[in-house]
């Protein structure tokens, strides 16, 4: 009732403020239809865009969490159904891959923006989407209970799993340690910081060859399976929602977790007595004595499709500009991301990802293959964690999966 | 029946017989708010004219089917090879994503069919014999696991076995293992969705057992009756003959739903120990890197191994109503 009456507000707001906005925005005409993610920070920009409407301007979002199957076929077709995509480092690669989305270069150079040029993604020297907000996985942490066991806040792996050790001795707690392991994308990606932390590079010199079979990799599998010796035995099937329910349980000492997912930790609701004032966000934790962080840089920007009108582009990116301007930013809008935009103020919530960035960490790996050898580790490293295989064994069978993945998409050379 | 079941299967044969066409890759500066780094993309203007000559992709023949991500010819001749047991080399064909899925499905299919025939006969007669007035009330909670979407009533369960579930903690006082858990064992996560599967399917069973119950002979009973046959001689003599036609009815349907398992992988998270068919697709289709001759590669696999499961039960259906005719 409360969310249904909460919508209906708020589509009501629109539909009064958007004659208003028309002028603002400048849009004489066409067609925008957004595609993208669907947390709050998204829905943020998107209700944004949409209240440009007006005169003859028709603007509608789709934020789904199905966004990544959507993309490209909502992007192909002479006509493309979507004008917008609103994308991440990871799912900005099909769209250029197949050619969907067009360089904003003229775009700004005739419409101008409220934004600096730091946000500008640039692919080859042609700006192709403009950014946002930054993303990273980082460490957080219960300084109550760190604290009541005398430990020190941890900065690396090996610590890390000291201080769990130690807790789990004294008692204090059965798993100390949470971390999305699901199998599937989520152990790929945990897989892919810790490969990073331990100085790997996942391809042979800028070939596709797959360079995960060897030494880095069984550091990387065995610094794991260390950690999940601290963790709910039934890590395998728990993604970030689960282990964020364990958090505010106040079941888990010491966590890697999305800055994106921080706001409601802090914020504390539904969540056990002593929980959230104590939660802390760290940086990255490093491993195996390296100093590069073991995780990885995200960010999400707008791009706009190819296979529309020049009106639709322009209604698109001057509908997107007024979304992403520096006054939207409030109070409350600020504890949603960790803000690119001019005038954002850090919040207690963008703690984490700011740590993160300054540690120096790597952004996540735009490159065509990777999203093969992502999905063949999400497929493969199960059969490691469940004790069936060697690390070797499953390296080599990670390489072997992505090796037919990769020839199946056409990537050259295999 | 040509155009929603003979088109779509020569669509999935021909796209099984293909690849996408080479991309073309250049070198490229990316520059985002973390600094420049120099990548790899596609070049769009060079695959686009590619792909516009020969739409179809790369013809590879039979290619995808003796790949690693399905028959896997090579991998499974050098398993062969160096391997000096069975158990061994059982090891080396378990690790192959083709065979672990046809395993698992099988035995899924295999034992989650016989046992929801029995089970569903069983509470057939069992609703049968109850007062009257109790019957509906019964009938409608013995419905409700169908009733319920295979998907929720997962979930549900995947909660409810949990470590910190009702039930996962339940079995962790009775086995007095404070370290059991249901998820994080593959006998056990096998067991779990092979449960599941009892579960849900055993009232489809009981419905059209309890339908054939209804038109059991009466004369043949009291005769029998009569003759001094126990309940038990009466249930192996009159009443099973006469629901044998349904219980060839119900094997074929469920055999057919229980090869196609998936809902229960993906509801219980399951996927880190068992994969079937089905779940191969999704895998394949889903996310970002799309892989639709694998996926219709593992498609026209599963077409084949319907028909071959089905193959006995259809024989014997056609013979029978033959002989009636």
């Amino acid at each position: 009732m409360n969310k249904v009456l909460r919508a209906s507000l708020i589509a009501a707001g629109l539909m009064t403020s958007s004659v208003a906005a028309h002028a603002a925005c400048g849009i004489e005409g066409g067609r925008v239809n957004i595609i993208g993610n669907e947390f709050p920070a998204i829905q943020t920009i998107g209700a944004g865009a949409v209240a440009c409407a007006g005169d003859g301007v028709e603007i509608t979002a789709n934020l789904t969490k199905e966004h990544k199957e959507l993309q490209v076929p909502g992007l192909s077709g002479d006509v493309a159904e979507y004008t917008v995509a609103i994308v991440a480092n990871s799912s900005i690669v099909p769209l250029m891959s197949n050619g969907l989305i067009r360089p904003l270069d003229d775009l700004i150079a005739k419409h101008g923006g409220n934004f600096g040029d730091n946000q500008k993604i640039t692919i080859g020297g042609k700006t192709m989407a403009i950014g946002f907000m930054a993303n990273a996985q980082h460490l957080v942490y219960r300084k109550d209970i760190l604290a009541d066991a005398g430990i020190e806040p941890p900065t690396t792996y090996e610590e890390v799993l000291a201080a769990s050790k130690m807790l789990k001795e004294k008692g204090a707690m059965k798993y100390p340690f949470g971390a999305a392991y699901a199998a599937g994308w989520g152990i790929a990606q945990e897989f892919n910081n810790m490969f990073i932390g331990m100085g790997g590079e996942f391809f042979k010199d800028s070939t596709p060859m797959p360079n995960v079979n060897n030494e880095k990799g069984i550091a990387t599998l065995e610094m794991m399976k260390a950690m999940t010796t601290q963790m709910n035995p039934d890590f395998l099937t728990l993604n970030n929602n689960e282990i964020n329910a364990e958090w505010k349980a106040g079941n888990v000492a010491m966590m890697q977790m999305w800055g994106s997912r921080a706001g409601p930790l802090l914020a504390g609701e539904e969540t056990a007595p002593g929980v959230a004032e104590n939660t802390v966000l760290a940086g990255p934790l490093t491993a195996g004595g390296g100093s590069i962080p073991a995780t990885t840089l995200w960010w999400d920007g707008f791009t706009i499709a190819t296979n529309i009108s020049d009106e639709d582009a322009e209604a698109s990116y001057l509908a997107m500009i007024n979304a992403i301007d520096p006054s939207i930013m409030n109070d409350e809008v600020a504890t949603q991301a960790v803000w690119m935009i001019e005038g954002y103020e850090p919040t207690p919530a963008s703690a984490g990802v700011f740590a993160t960035i300054n540690a120096g960490a790597q952004p996540y790996p735009m490159i065509p293959y990777n999203t093969h050898l992502h999905s063949a580790l999400g497929e493969e490293l199960p059969d490691f964690f469940s004790g069936n295989e060697s690390a070797e064994k499953t390296l080599a069978d990670v390489e072997a999966a992505y090796m037919v993945k990769a020839r199946e998409a056409g990537v050259a050379g295999l | 029946m040509l155009l929603f079941i003979f088109l779509p299967i020569i669509s999935v044969v021909t796209q099984s017989l293909h690849i996408e066409h080479e991309q073309v890759f250049v070198e490229v500066e990316n520059c985002d708010f973390f600094g420049c780094k120099k990548s790899t993309m596609v070049d769009v203007e060079a695959t686009a004219a590619i792909k516009a000559e020969k739409p179809l992709g790369r013809f590879v023949g039979l290619e995808n089917y003796f790949n690693r991500s399905h028959f896997a010819s090579s991998e499974l001749a050098q398993a062969w090879r160096t391997t000096d047991s069975f158990g061994e080399f059982y090891d080396q064909v378990y690790n192959l994503p083709l065979y672990r899925a046809i395993i698992f499905t099988l035995v899924y299919t295999f034992t989650v069919t016989p046992l929801l025939i029995i089970l569903g006969f069983i509470i057939a007669i069992a609703v049968n014999s109850l007062h009257q007035r109790l019957k509906g009330l019964v009938i409608f909670f013995s419905l409700l696991p169908m009733i319920v979407t295979p998907l929720i009533g997962s979930l549900i369960l995947f909660w409810m076995i949990d470590s910190r579930g009702i039930i996962g903690s339940f079995l962790q006082q009775f086995f007095n293992d404070p370290d059991l858990s249901l998820k994080a064992s593959t006998p056990l996560m096998w067991i779990t969705l092979m449960v599941y599967g009892v579960w849900h399917s055993a009232p489809f069973a009981f419905v059209i057992f309890y339908a054939g119950l209804q038109t059991l002979p009466q004369d043949t009973l009291e005769s029998a009756m009569i003759d001094g046959a126990s309940r038990w001689e009466r249930i192996r003599y009159v009443v099973i003959p006469h629901i044998a036609p349904l219980v060839t009815f119900v094997a074929l349907i469920q055999l057919m739903d229980n090869f196609r398992v998936l809902e229960p992988i993906v509801g219980f998270n399951a996927s880190a120990h068992a994969t079937s068919l089905s779940s191969n697709i999704l895998n394949d289709l889903g996310g970002e890197s799309q892989l639709f001759a694998s996926a219709a590669t593992t498609s026209v696999i599963t077409i084949l191994g319907v028909v071959v499961l089905l193959s006995p039960v259809l024989y014997r259906t056609w013979r029978d109503w033959d002989r009636k005719v």
